[in-house]
């Protein structure tokens, strides 16, 4: 791929992803510090307040029962980062553990982590969501534990064929030779060597995951009234559709897209950095 | 080809064996009490009568005979009663597969086609207004949920304009052999829609940077040396290079499909497998959910298997047999 949008290099990182990046991380610590400098007193219900258009006072308008819909949407987006971004860490360790172990305990070790990205891959990812969020019962918990464990297969993929590919490395043969441990080499030789991808992959899970988080809150799974998230807005704003109150739904989803994009901003620009020549 | 097929029919078994075995370990391990579930409220029913339940349902036995029992009955057809509807599974997912086929496989259509064409011109002028156009559209629909593309749409379409309903895949108050198909169709327009918009974005991604491959080849720079037309290029000789692997792609893609119909199914409130899926789950239908997980994974191998086998019978570079299955 040759380059050629303004700004870039040769070496394919420049200022134009530093630039994205510096944009995308101020964007997620603005929303942080919304999170921590905003009144929480508009969360209570406010039957004077009802179903405000946006306006300064209230940017994102009122729901039905007079709450401020900003102050709604930031908590419950960090409901959904908590959970993405939780359940993304789990399902990244889940993957380094499998591609490694894959590598290092031979042949018949590699053909079961294959076989379990296999079965993994072949339900529809949201099926697999229900499934596990129903296996334990729902909940908050359904839900984190749904996301966490259902993301690991496409980074185990790749965390495996690096592994592999560092197996038959002179050193690793060598270190082999000498009569070093199995865990010496995964610990000493492999996990250096993954950590790029690794940090990429965890990165690039962030994303899904909140989206997967976002999707199963808003099917209703995990259904918390007091602290929503923001799927569960997005599914409170159909019930008011008839209402003409669109705000409720157009601008809490516009909120997490660009959250999401910004995510996705930042894992791109790492990647770029780590991996230039790749697509 | 016989030991093709073998292989492949063997690798199907065994994958369905282990998905269904990972979906029933899994419904098993719910804290829903199925007796419980399956007596709903009445209160008339004593401790005997429960444990009779129990027992006819398999439940006093060890788990592995309980899943070689349900297996058994599964091949055999019975694959239980729904919970939430009273009738047979095999009979919820038969009503509810075609609404749900009639979507899926109209965005699948749709996104395809126009995606790859719109992946031909983003690549072709690459760079241009309309690659960024397009390119950036496709960025922004990867990190967009299909639920609010959904919601939008509804907001747009259904109680602004008034151009399409609101809910359902026909007119409320009609049983679905009452309505037309214009009718039918007008209820199906949304969801597919929002299906196709989501979907679409892959697929230009794909086409366009294999176009953009494509035209740096070194068979491409020969033919404009030439003096092909790059147009004329593309259109002649490129378009084979690049359509088998965007239908693979597409065909690989049945997963999202699935995913993205039971997101769309349900802002639509439209009856199909989806909706299903996520009653079942919320209010404990066992049977039920069991049912189409088994239905989501037989639709992703179908959709692995053509893409694997148009990719042997379409590429004239590639012979079927003695390839390896990977």
């Amino acid at each position: 791929m040759t380059c050629c949008r303004t700004g870039e290099s040769r070496t394919g990182f420049s200022f134009y992803y530093f630039r994205h990046l510096i944009l995308a991380l101020l964007f997620l610590l603005g929303l942080i510090a919304l999170r921590l400098f905003l009144d929480s007193s508009g969360l209570g219900t406010n039957l004077t307040l009802m179903e405000e258009a946006p306006s300064w006072r209230h940017p994102f308008g009122t729901d039905s029962l007079g709450r401020d819909m900003l102050i709604r949407t930031v908590y419950g987006l960090m409901v959904s980062l908590k959970v993405g971004l939780m359940a993304a860490t789990i399902s990244a360790l889940i993957a380094l553990t499998l591609g490694v172990a894959g590598a290092i305990f031979g042949r018949w070790a590699d053909l079961a982590v294959t076989w379990l990205v296999d079965v993994g891959m072949s339900l529809p990812h949201l099926v697999l969501l229900i499934l596990i969020s129903f296996a334990v019962g729902g909940g908050e918990k359904g839900v984190m534990l749904a996301v966490a464990l259902s993301h690991w297969p496409s980074l185990t993929r790749v965390l495996r064929a690096e592994a592999l590919q560092l197996k038959s490395a002179p050193y690793v043969v060598i270190s082999k030779k000498f009569g070093r441990s199995s865990w010496y080499i995964a610990t000493r030789h492999f996990l250096p060597h993954l950590v790029p991808q690794f940090l990429i992959g965890l990165l690039l899970l962030f994303p899904h995951a909140i989206l997967h988080e976002a999707a199963l809150s808003f099917l209703g799974f995990g259904l918390n009234p007091h602290t929503p998230a923001v799927g569960i807005l997005l599914a409170e704003s159909l019930q008011h559709l008839s209402t003409g109150c669109w705000w409720l739904g157009v601008l809490p989803g516009l909120l997490l897209v660009m959250t999401v994009k910004m995510f996705d901003v930042i894992g791109a620009g790492v990647k770029k950095y780590f991996t230039p020549y790749k697509d | 080809m016989p030991s093709y097929l073998l292989k492949k029919s063997i690798h199907f078994l065994a994958l369905m064996v282990a998905v269904t075995a990972l979906a029933f370990t899994l419904v098993n391990l719910s804290p829903v009490d199925p007796v419980s579930a399956y007596i709903g409220t009445d209160t008339r029913i004593g401790l005997e009568q429960r444990e009779a339940i129990a027992h006819r349902f398999g439940l006093d036995k060890s788990p592995v005979d309980r899943f070689g029992f349900w297996l058994n009955n599964i091949i055999h057809g019975n694959w239980g009663e729904s919970l939430i509807f009273r009738e047979p599974v095999t009979s919820v997912i038969g009503k509810r597969f075609w609404p749900s086929l009639a979507l899926m496989g109209g965005a699948w259509f749709f996104s395809g086609v126009i995606g790859f064409t719109l992946g031909l011109a983003a690549g072709f002028k690459q760079n241009s207004w309309l690659d960024r156009l397009l390119s950036g559209y496709a960025y922004f629909l990867a990190s967009t949920p299909t639920f609010w593309v959904g919601i939008l749409l509804l907001m747009l379409f259904s109680v602004k304009l008034g151009l399409t309903p609101i809910c359902c895949a026909w007119p409320v108050g009609l049983q679905a052999g009452q309505a037309t198909l214009g009718q039918k169709f007008h209820h199906l327009l949304l969801p597919m829609m929002t299906l196709s918009i989501v979907g679409i974005s892959a697929i230009i991604l794909h086409t366009r940077q294999k176009v953009i491959d494509l035209m740096k080849s070194d068979f491409s720079v020969f033919a404009q040396a030439q003096g092909v037309p790059p147009l004329r290029f593309l259109v002649t000789q490129g378009l084979k290079h690049v359509s088998i692997p965007a239908i693979t792609v597409h065909l690989a893609s049945f997963g999202e499909l699935f995913g993205g119909s039971i997101l769309a199914e349900q802002v639509f409130s439209y009856p199909g497998l989806g909706q299903a899926a996520v009653m079942a789950g919320i209010r404990g239908d066992t049977p039920l959910l069991l049912g189409i997980t088994i239905c989501s994974a037989l639709f992703i191998y179908f959709g692995n298997t053509v893409a694997d086998l148009s990719y042997r019978l379409l590429d004239p570079r590639i012979k079927l047999e003695g390839v390896a299955i990977s």
